[in-house]
């Protein structure tokens, strides 16, 4: 009964969507204002059908229901129950639910919440939110039904790659998905506004918080998945410049880029048809991506759940949407006058600048995941790694640091050169200091790493420099977030650039009982046992790392196997294990058993070691910055002004 | 023709997964470093650029398949006896193409590549241009 | 309105976009990587014998007037086991074929031979997959066709097929 249930609510919930849409449509032609009454409940209503669907669906992979295809396909009766939770999501059909859920939900949320724009630009948002539901509903009802009851119920189910069954892991999808897809409403904004052609500052800061919003998912989504790659993948690797990653950047670039420009819209009116074209590329590009990552048009090394045919469905879609809202943009963007001018040595000026970068950053990371196609079609084959994006990505990354260091200490429309740098000795200070550091006593650094962290200490001295000489306790929210953001940058960077540069590795054959040294560590290799986990076997290494100072711990390495479900291949991960230390990680990762001379019996163990300084803080940096977003997004919402005057409110009401 | 090219390909797909069955130890050097630092480092820096031609998108650096694993030895013998990495680097793309290496060389086909972002950056830096207020004038003026 | 160009050009790049994807779409991406060491002399080589009793194999010995076929092989790898007969068929039309086998133990070798029959003049072991990279070759099964002067002439992965057979009996016959 419950995939039934799920079914209906869908096609009920796809039915509203078709409502807001036609009555949208309605009254932006004849502005008949009884039809426009039905477009906000009627958005509320389908998010809420929705996420019901999508929680009939997470309830039919916790009580393991074979019969329902998609749950005997991934899940299994004996997984861990957070794994049978995370199988709603960990596969095309759930994925796709999880989309529409929180499109629906972000519509239900702009209808519920937002009172500021004027109303006909809200009916066209929630009306533009509604056409974006109504595709993917198509898409997932005709095509990719979650919902499909098998004819025979199989005994149990086939598992779950192995690879995804991991805590972090459970969680990053969706995380990915919330900000993928959060943008969409800036998507929908920027379509109504263009509409109702209202693309002024109430528009900009309509707009603001659900761009905030979704960014911070997108940052940790990025930061979680980097980390998972880092420990999972046992190499030690934390970003390949791989498709899937470089299409989770993406976004991530158009939203960083869309959320300064936002700013000088919604503070200073300027900027206003280029705000409104990035709100449509960001959310264009989360498809993109998001078709590339389904349809398996590029090889990667983290795609699962591909189908080309659903690739084609998929395209139509989003050319539908994306060339809609362009042309829209092409043929009514004229119109709108972009706003007050400014100096280039201003607020403004950086941030047009910032916004130059990123997408020029954007556009690089864009051409170069495909132009491996392009270059297919032209009739050779090539790859684009690492090299290229550190050769053309790296010195503007950098630059863009440095408008960062620039940007917030300019006052709006017109500033001085000369005022600026009084402003920056100690950032200055601190750069040359490390510059110095690193030549005098860092050895043979490439040029790449050495310039990065000197920014970086550049950025972590100039990022708290808007806070100098200010009361703090009066220094409003967004101030204080965009210091942590721009702060978790100067870690991030440091930490990208310490661990490139310094990174230690010992790659050995050992026996139990021998001593291995890894920079200051000796790690002496105690031995290995078989373990039993939940729904695989492994073999455990223990080994125990000794400091320099003599504090010793004990880590366990894993090289697990999951038996073949079903018919299904059995696979191998590593499970490196991790010692966190103040100046780095120790990262291992226990391989192969060496066959002795006789060719059978092992008496030895491949051990990958590496020493990687500072790597944590790449992490701590994204962190940081997503935390900075939150709290802006915090001041921005006054959601505390909000509650307070209700509450006010709700007290007079008591008196009265 | 189509149906034996069909099923030339899924044979040869068959053939992937089915490499990771031979019971051979990993050669000497997959698994072990050079013993001269410098020439280690030289060997890593070059074995990241180079794409492992059985995986998904990886470099051989990072890869537990046995054929990157014959690579990294191959790499790491030819740098302990004296060649320098972009020798090597050639040496392979003669043998499998410019598809083996992650830094594309510049060529007619990759021009696009490597000079568009530049192109981008310069047409973006000169439609930005034109949003600066110019000289010392205060005005509020909208256009 | 003035540079209204300027508003098509997010249409324009998306366009190319899309042409992207339906190329990609519509042409499947190749997935074997192709040598390039095509119309090349055969690298220089001299690999011991794969197996008791069957000679290694040297790139001198492929120089030797007569073109032929070097097959690329491991007994662990399940293709070849179907490709056996097709091999079987040429040798049996008066094709020399020589064998690389690789990552492979002597052991494995007679064994695979034992059950699958042996088409090969010779057995080089390649136990690093050194020759097989500087082939350009990047699986098990792979055939190259060579001419009398030792010059690759042709490169064929995966599995050869039956149909197969005669094309490239007539080929090598085209190179005397």
């Amino acid at each position: 009964m419950i995939a039934e249930l799920g079914l209906a609510l869908l096609w009920i919930a796809a039915a509203l969507a078709c409502l807001s849409l036609v009555a949208g449509i309605v009254f932006l032609r004849t502005g008949k204002d009884d039809l426009a009454a039905l477009v906000r409940p009627a958005s509320v209503a389908q998010g809420l059908l929705t996420a019901t669907a999508f929680a009939l669906l997470i309830a039919l992979f916790v009580r393991s229901d074979m019969s329902v295809e998609l749950v005997a396909r991934n899940s299994h009766s004996l997984k861990p129950m957070l794994f049978k939770v995370a199988g709603a999501w960990g596969n095309h059909e759930g994925s796709m639910l999880l989309w529409l859920t929180i499109l629906g939900v972000s519509g239900a949320l702009v209808a519920i919440f937002e009172k500021r724009l004027r109303n006909d630009t809200l009916v066209a948002t929630l009306a533009a939110q509604a056409a974006l539901s109504l595709g993917f509903f198509a898409f997932l009802l005709f095509s990719s039904n979650p919902f499909k009851r098998l004819p025979v119920a199989p005994p149990d189910g086939q598992g779950l790659n192995p690879l995804l069954q991991d805590p972090g892991l459970a969680f990053h999808p969706p995380t990915l998905y919330v900000g993928y897809v959060g943008i969409s409403v800036a998507f929908s904004f920027a379509v109504g506004a263009l509409i109702t052609r209202e693309i002024g500052p109430a528009f900009a800061r309509a707009m603001r918080p659900w761009v905030l919003g979704s960014w911070i998912f997108l940052t940790l989504g990025i930061t979680a998945g980097s980390y998972w790659a880092y420990y999972e993948l046992g190499w030690g690797g934390w970003w390949f410049w791989d498709p899937v990653e470089n299409v989770s950047l993406i976004p991530w670039l158009a939203g960083t880029a869309l959320l300064h420009s936002v700013a000088v819209t919604a503070t200073r009116n300027a900027l206003r048809a280029w705000t409104v074209m990035l709100a449509v590329i960001a959310f264009s590009m989360s498809m993109v991506g998001t078709f590339i990552v389904r349809s398996g048009l590029l090889t990667s090394v983290h795609s699962f759940a591909v189908d080309p045919e659903r690739g084609t469905f998929l395209l139509a879609l989003m050319a539908i949407y994306i060339g809609g809202a362009l042309t829209l943009f092409a043929m009514r963007a004229g119109a709108v006058a972009e706003g007050k001018k400014f100096a280039l040595m201003s607020r403004e000026g950086s941030l047009v600048i910032n916004n130059l970068l990123l997408t020029t950053i954007l556009a690089l990371v864009l051409l170069g995941t495909l132009y491996p196609i392009v270059a297919e079609a032209m009739g050779e084959k090539i790859s684009v790694g690492p090299p290229y994006y550190n050769k053309v990505a790296g010195p503007l990354a950098l630059i863009l640091c440095l408008v960062m260091v620039a940007g917030p200490l300019l006052s709006w429309r017109k500033d001085d050169g000369k005022k600026l740098w009084s402003r920056l000795p100690a950032a200055a200070f601190a750069g040359a200091a490390v510059l110095f550091g690193l030549v005098l006593f860092g050895g043979k650094v490439g040029v790449l790493p050495l310039l990065g962290m000197t920014v970086a200490g550049v950025v972590a001295v100039a990022s708290i420099a808007p806070l100098w000489k200010r009361n703090l306790r009066r220094t409003p929210l967004p101030t204080w977030g965009m210091v942590i953001a721009h702060f978790g940058v100067a870690v991030a960077l440091a930490g990208m650039a310490a661990e490139s540069a310094f990174i230690k590795e010992r790659l050995v054959a050992a026996a139990p009982g021998e001593t291995v040294k890894v920079d200051d560590f000796s790690v002496k290799f105690a031995g290995v046992s078989p373990v039993a986990g939940p729904n695989y076997t492994a073999i455990r290494g223990t080994l125990i790392a000794t400091t320099p100072s003599g504090a010793s711990f004990t880590l366990h390495p894993e090289a697990r196997m999951f038996p073949g479900l079903m018919g299904t291949a059995p696979t191998e991960t590593n499970e490196a294990a991790l010692l966190t230390r103040p100046g780095g990680q120790l990262y291992v990762v226990l391989g192969q058993p060496v066959p002795g001379a006789d060719g059978m019996s092992a008496d030895r163990y491949q051990l990958r070691l590496w020493w990687k300084p500072l790597v944590w803080w790449i992490w701590l940096g994204g962190a940081l910055i997503a935390i900075g977003a939150a709290l802006s997004l915090l001041g921005r919402a006054q959601l505390i002004e909000i509650w307070r005057v209700r509450r006010a409110r709700k007290a007079q009401e008591r008196f009265a | 023709m189509r149906v034996r090219l069909l099923l030339a390909t899924l044979l040869a797909l068959f053939a992937v997964p089915i490499t990771a069955q031979d019971r051979l130890p990993p050669a000497p050097y997959a698994y072990q470093q050079l013993r001269d630092p410098a020439q280690e480092a030289k060997a890593k820096a070059l074995m990241e650029t180079l794409r492992c031609l059985v995986c998904q998108g990886q470099s051989i650096a990072d890869s537990d398949a046995p054929l990157a694993g014959d690579m990294r030895h191959e790499v790491r013998t030819k740098i302990a006896a004296g060649e320098s990495p972009d020798a090597i680097r050639k040496w392979l793309v003669a043998r499998y193409g410019n598809w083996v290496t992650y830094d594309p060389p510049l060529d007619a086909a990759t021009a696009l590549l490597w000079f568009g972002p530049l192109l981008f950056l310069a047409l973006g830096g000169w439609l930005a241009f034109g949003r600066f207020r110019r000289g010392g004038t205060d005005g509020e003026s909208e256009i | 309105m003035k540079k209204s160009w300027v508003l098509f050009v997010p249409l324009a790049i998306m366009g190319l976009l899309f042409g992207a994807f339906i190329y990609r779409l519509t042409v499947p991406a190749e997935t074997l990587i192709q040598s390039q060491w095509i119309n090349k002399p055969m690298p220089l080589f001299d690999l011991p014998p794969a197996t008791a009793g069957v000679e290694g194999l040297k790139s001198s010995q492929l120089a030797d007037g007569k073109p032929r076929l070097v097959n690329v092989f491991a007994s662990w790898c399940i293709p070849c086991r179907a490709e056996a007969p097709q091999l079987e068929a040429l040798k049996a039309a008066g094709v020399p074929i020589d064998g690389i086998a690789i990552r492979d133990r002597p052991d494995d070798v007679a064994a695979f031979l034992r059950e699958n029959g042996n088409p090969f003049d010779r057995i080089g072991s390649d136990q690093q997959s050194s020759v097989q990279i500087a082939l350009g070759s990047s699986g098990v099964p792979e055939t190259f066709l060579i001419d009398g002067k030792g010059i690759i002439r042709e490169q064929i992965q995966g599995v050869i097929l039956a149909e197969q057979v005669p094309e490239i009996i007539a080929k090598l016959e085209a190179m005397k």
